[in-house]
């Protein structure tokens, strides 16, 4: 999903997340309509988020950032806690998915701004969503960082976890996506295929200023 | 270490301390130790809702009172022994904790610390309007000579109670932070939007730290009638309460079960040496300086000045044999076509 700043992707993606309350319309996820559901349902239901500005547990190390949606995301899906072996087996999984294995017992002010985004991205995996909101990832990341955040979407991906890319740098959003929408002033003009998306008349207006 | 040999060790250092107690056979020993271990108790109580999810609360007074008042109650009512005042203190100020924080959690930061104090207002205004507990004449509370424990003088005996209830706080405090409760607890002091956003569900948390946190402070509070021998609202709604139940973990750490420990034990003894050789008068005031040098020098307090010397953070994860594959190479390989 792309859109100018102000375009309403971040109040789409509060909305769709429960951390905010839309006054009108419905947000259905896998057939059931999410009216009324907290986000911490929403999440345990298979529905992640990452956030823009990542927000990171700051007093827990890596490791137990990654834990948190074990204990309680992960094992309401599974509908069982997960034991101790089975937690450090999962945690140890999404650390080296997400090539932090090295910062396992470090604390997030450690971190680079690349890493915080891959723990951000973690701890969605962890959750063990099916669907994941990965909202400006890669904001602030030089080429090279952008082409790693893409990689692990894509990996992401591979594992069977659908993912929404809320994004301005156009050469990942077109590496990544099969479909793209366009989002401005709260309205979709656009929905398709990329190519197809960024030759469209209106979009090139709007976004690109053309 | 394992739960069980941290309940063996704090089981081996109250047994120390009580029979420390006897042998010293000193009535003044006693009564500051009980004052000291009350303070241990208040202020790792406040830390389990105000360290551990970081939601402050200044009504830490409401509760003790609330407790002490229950023991009152049932002193006239039904004559209970100590102990089972203590478990039904517990509840009704758990109780209390529960109603206030469903009530009040919905209110973040200041606005929460405003509605907690305003609890103990209303509290103490009920408590002043209740003659049937002595109202704002107080009530006298006559001790007996000697305990229901053979050879134990009733000084020893709730000597004994508080030493079991400090154990007691501290086993429950240290068993949550090893938790998935504590884990959910410190996501979110960290960050309540992240934490909801992970799967915890973050207002029954704070409704079970509020809880508890609620009813190890009325259990505090429901030996103080007989050990006091006498309670009116203005002393059991105290403002020393409230503030060393802030200051104590603050000084000592609220991270951590030993921080309000550290803090009680150290600020306890201070004001306990400071009222037999200065005056009782200055007790507020050495709480005050040292808490404003601990936020100016430690503001993680004694536990986090050892962390940050020591090197002990708190993590409790250890690659396991699988688990210790290299990372290099395993996210970052070439992006492929996504799958649907």
């Amino acid at each position: 999903m792309i859109g100018p700043n102000g375009s309403g992707k971040s109040t789409l993606v509060n909305c769709l997340s429960g951390t905010l309350v839309h006054e009108t319309g419905t947000v259905r996820f896998e057939g059931r309509d999410l009216a009324g559901l907290k986000p911490h349902e929403r999440t345990r239901r298979g529905l992640a988020r990452s956030f823009q500005l990542p927000r990171p547990f700051a007093s827990l190390s890596v490791a137990d950032n990654i834990r948190v949606p074990l204990l309680y995301a992960a094992a309401s899906r599974r509908g069982r806690h997960l034991g101790e072996r089975e937690i450090t087996d999962r945690i140890a999984e999404v650390l080296e998915a997400m090539a932090l294995t090295d910062r396992a017992r470090h604390f997030p002010r450690d971190l680079t701004q690349v890493d915080m985004r891959k723990l951000e991205l973690g701890r969605a995996m962890a959750a063990e969503p099916t669907l994941l909101i990965a909202d400006e990832a890669m904001a602030g990341l030089s080429n090279s960082e952008v082409e790693d955040i893409v990689a692990l979407l894509i990996r992401l991906n591979e594992t069977g976890i659908t993912v929404i890319l809320i994004e301005h740098i156009m050469k990942a959003v077109m590496q990544f996506s099969q479909r793209l929408v366009v989002l401005v002033s709260g309205r979709k003009i656009a929905d398709g295929p990329p190519a197809e998306v960024v030759r469209h008349p209106e979009v090139e207006r709007a976004y690109l200023g053309q | 270490m394992r739960n069980s040999l941290f309940i063996l060790v704090v089981s081996l250092v109250a047994a120390a301390v009580f029979a420390a107690a006897l042998l010293l056979r000193s009535d003044y020993l006693l009564f500051a130790g009980y004052t000291v271990l009350q303070f241990v108790v208040l202020a790792t109580a406040w830390n389990i809702l105000g360290g551990y999810t970081g939601y402050v609360n200044f009504g830490t007074a409401a509760f003790f009172a609330v407790g002490a008042y229950t023991s009152v109650f049932l002193h006239k009512a039904f004559p209970l022994p100590v102990p089972v005042m203590v478990v039904v203190a517990g509840a009704v100020a758990g109780l209390l904790g529960f109603g206030m924080g469903y009530l009040t959690l919905r209110l973040r930061g200041a606005f929460f610390s405003i509605a907690t104090l305003a609890l103990a207002v209303v509290l103490q205004t009920v408590v002043v309007n209740w003659h049937y507990v002595g109202g704002s004449r107080g009530a006298y509370i006559l001790r007996p000579p000697a305990g229901p424990i053979a050879g134990l003088s009733y000084i020893e005996y709730l000597f004994l109670i508080m030493l079991a209830l400090a154990a007691l706080s501290l086993i429950a405090a240290r068993a949550i932070e090893c938790s998935r409760l504590g884990y959910g607890f410190a996501a979110i002091r960290d960050d309540e939007l992240a934490a909801e956003a992970n799967g915890v569900p973050t207002l029954r948390l704070k409704l079970i730290a509020t809880t508890i946190s609620g009813a190890f402070m009325g259990m505090a509070g429901a030996p103080f009638p007989s050990y006091i021998g006498y309670i009116e609202p203005a002393s059991a709604f105290g403002l020393p309460y409230a503030v060393n139940a802030i200051a104590m973990p603050m000084i000592g750490g609220t991270t951590s079960w030993a921080g309000p420990l550290i803090g009680a034990v150290l600020l306890g003894s201070l004001q306990q040496i400071a009222t037999v050789t200065i005056s009782s008068a200055v007790n507020l005031l050495i709480v005050g300086l040292l808490l404003v040098g601990f936020v100016i020098v430690a503001p993680n307090g004694i536990v986090g000045l050892w962390q940050r010397f020591f090197g002990r953070n708190r993590t409790s994860w250890r690659p396991s044999s699988k688990s210790t594959a290299s990372a290099s190479g395993s996210a970052a390989s070439s992006p492929s076509t996504p799958s649907a």
